[in-house]
């Protein structure tokens, strides 16, 4: 599904990746681990097409995405949920959700799908006209994970989605990971919560200034 | 009693204000490049207003249909010929670049229109544009309480598209945080050009109304740049009625500092004002922070 070959990855001068090789297979549940500044969020910006990699190759269901802007990566069906859940502050609910079906595949089934959303995150439903910057950090993971749905990923690529949570929310939130990962959606997960994570996951990375180990 | 007259006035022209700074709160909330050549912009919109009145006797206010939708070409074409270059650059090298873009856009823009309209001051002089309309002692021109109007319907529409549209969104969500809209499969050059099209379309329908309103000459632009700017720091980024208020609070200030300070420090009121907010609120009247 997804095969990241020998990936380097630089800031100007400064090294991020260096020959960094991943593979998610249709359906799996992956993580990747490891310490701070080890290049994990560098490696998910690449694959979602917001760095541009210096060498090394990354393919999608078999075809090569590293030289396509962000956009034609969502359109082709993987999501990135960032850390920090970069929400739409000043914009509602509602309007990140629907935004979250940008694209033109995502558009034509963007009713059914919001219901689908709302099945899953009651409280989304429930606070649908709310500004997004005004809920709580359960709530802005829960409505981060939801736009990201929205956009029928197939594959689903998450950073941190535990950080700052409660042990509840963490709890629930990684169940609803499982949920859809029984459902046959593929993810890769960079956590800091490595016990949460690898209860869940078939296989782990470890990645350790930006090279495996 | 002078200065309620004064006071209908400003209200009156404040709204032009709000017009012009809408288009420059727009792009520059969106792309982060401050356009200095928005004020010539106006002017552009002004004269191709004049033009279709002198040449085809045009109504103004319906060659606004065409004015609008011609600027907005032009700004198509400016984005993608000059401003495309500048915006994906790191901030120091896009404001410095997009200044000197502007300032040279500035002169190109006011030399073409002395060659095509000489530097007389021009105006659109309906056969309407006396009309007045009495309310109790007060006189209010028809001419330019419509031009109020229209602008107030034009903010309003744009609001509504902001709001509601598919792309109104995707500018809306671009603004707050160009990454994570690129992360909604939003591309994020197209919305850009959007944006900057439909700012100098904004400021091609306030030059048509202040061409009706008022007059217009090849160097209007920078007052009016300079206007705008002082109602985009009065009203803060991201509201489109903050600047039509911000506009409406310009104009009477200006209009109160007629009354009592006379006609001549019409034009230091505003700066006054843009320090004093600067200092004491730099979020902007009706801004929220970040």
């Amino acid at each position: 599904m997804l095969e990241v070959e020998r990936l380097e990855v630089s800031y100007g001068a400064l090294a991020a990746l260096h020959g960094v090789s991943v593979t998610v297979r249709p359906g799996e549940m992956v993580a990747l681990v490891g310490p701070n500044g080890a290049g994990k969020s560098t490696l998910l910006k690449a694959i979602a097409g917001l760095l541009a990699p210096r060498a090394g190759a990354i393919r999608f269901e078999g075809k090569p995405v590293s030289a396509e802007p962000p956009q034609q990566i969502v359109e082709r069906g993987v999501a990135l949920v960032p850390e920090g859940r970069r929400l739409f502050a000043r914009m509602t609910v509602r309007d990140n959700l629907e935004l979250g079906a940008f694209t033109k595949r995502a558009q034509k089934e963007r009713r059914a799908r919001l219901e689908r959303v709302y099945n899953i995150f009651p409280r989304l439903f429930e606070r649908e006209r709310q500004l997004a910057g005004s809920l709580s950090g359960g709530e802005q993971q829960m409505l981060a994970l939801g736009r990201a749905l929205m956009g029928l990923p197939r594959l689903l690529l998450l950073d941190e989605p535990s950080l700052g949570l409660a042990p509840r929310i963490v709890e629930s939130i990684f169940s609803i990971l499982a949920e859809l990962h029984r459902e046959g959606m593929s993810l890769l997960i960079v956590e800091q919560n490595i016990q949460a994570v690898l209860t869940l996951a078939e296989r782990a990375y470890i990645l350790a200034r930006g090279a495996p180990s | 009693m002078i200065l309620a007259q004064q006071l209908i006035l400003g209200v009156l022209v404040g709204g032009l204000y709000g017009l012009a700074a809408a288009g420059l709160s727009l792009t520059f909330g969106v792309l982060r490049v401050l356009n200095v050549a928005h004020g010539e912009l106006l002017m552009l919109g002004g004269y191709g207003t004049f033009w279709l009145f002198a040449l085809w006797q045009f109504d103004p206010f319906l060659s606004l249909l065409g004015v609008g939708p011609a600027l907005f070409v032009l700004g198509l074409v400016l984005y993608w010929a000059l401003f495309q270059f500048v915006v994906r650059a790191h901030e120091e090298t896009r404001i410095k670049n997009s200044l000197l873009i502007g300032f040279g856009l500035t002169l190109v823009f006011h030399s073409l229109a002395i060659r095509l309209w000489t530097a007389d001051e021009r105006a659109v002089t309906t056969d309407y544009a006396g009309a007045v309309l009495k309310v109790g002692i007060f006189a209010v021109p028809i001419v330019r309480l419509a031009s109020l109007a229209l602008a107030f319907v034009v903010l309003a529409a744009l609001h509504l598209f902001l709001g509601k549209a598919r792309w109104g969104r995707a500018i809306r969500a671009t603004a707050e945080d160009w990454e994570a809209a690129a992360l909604m499969g939003i591309p994020v050059g197209r919305v850009y050009l959007l944006a900057f099209a439909l700012g100098t379309a904004l400021a091609g329908v306030a030059g048509g109304l202040v061409s009706v309103s008022y007059s217009i000459s090849p160097s209007i632009g920078l007052e009016w740049t300079l206007k705008a700017l002082i109602v985009v720091v009065l009203a803060g980024l991201g509201s489109l009625f903050g600047s039509f208020a911000g506009g409406i609070v310009l104009g009477l200030a200006e209009a109160t500092s007629v009354v009592f300070l006379g006609g001549p420090y019409r034009e230091v009121v505003g700066l006054v004002l843009f320090l004093a907010i600067l200092l004491v609120r730099p979020q902007g009247l009706f801004g929220s922070r970040g």
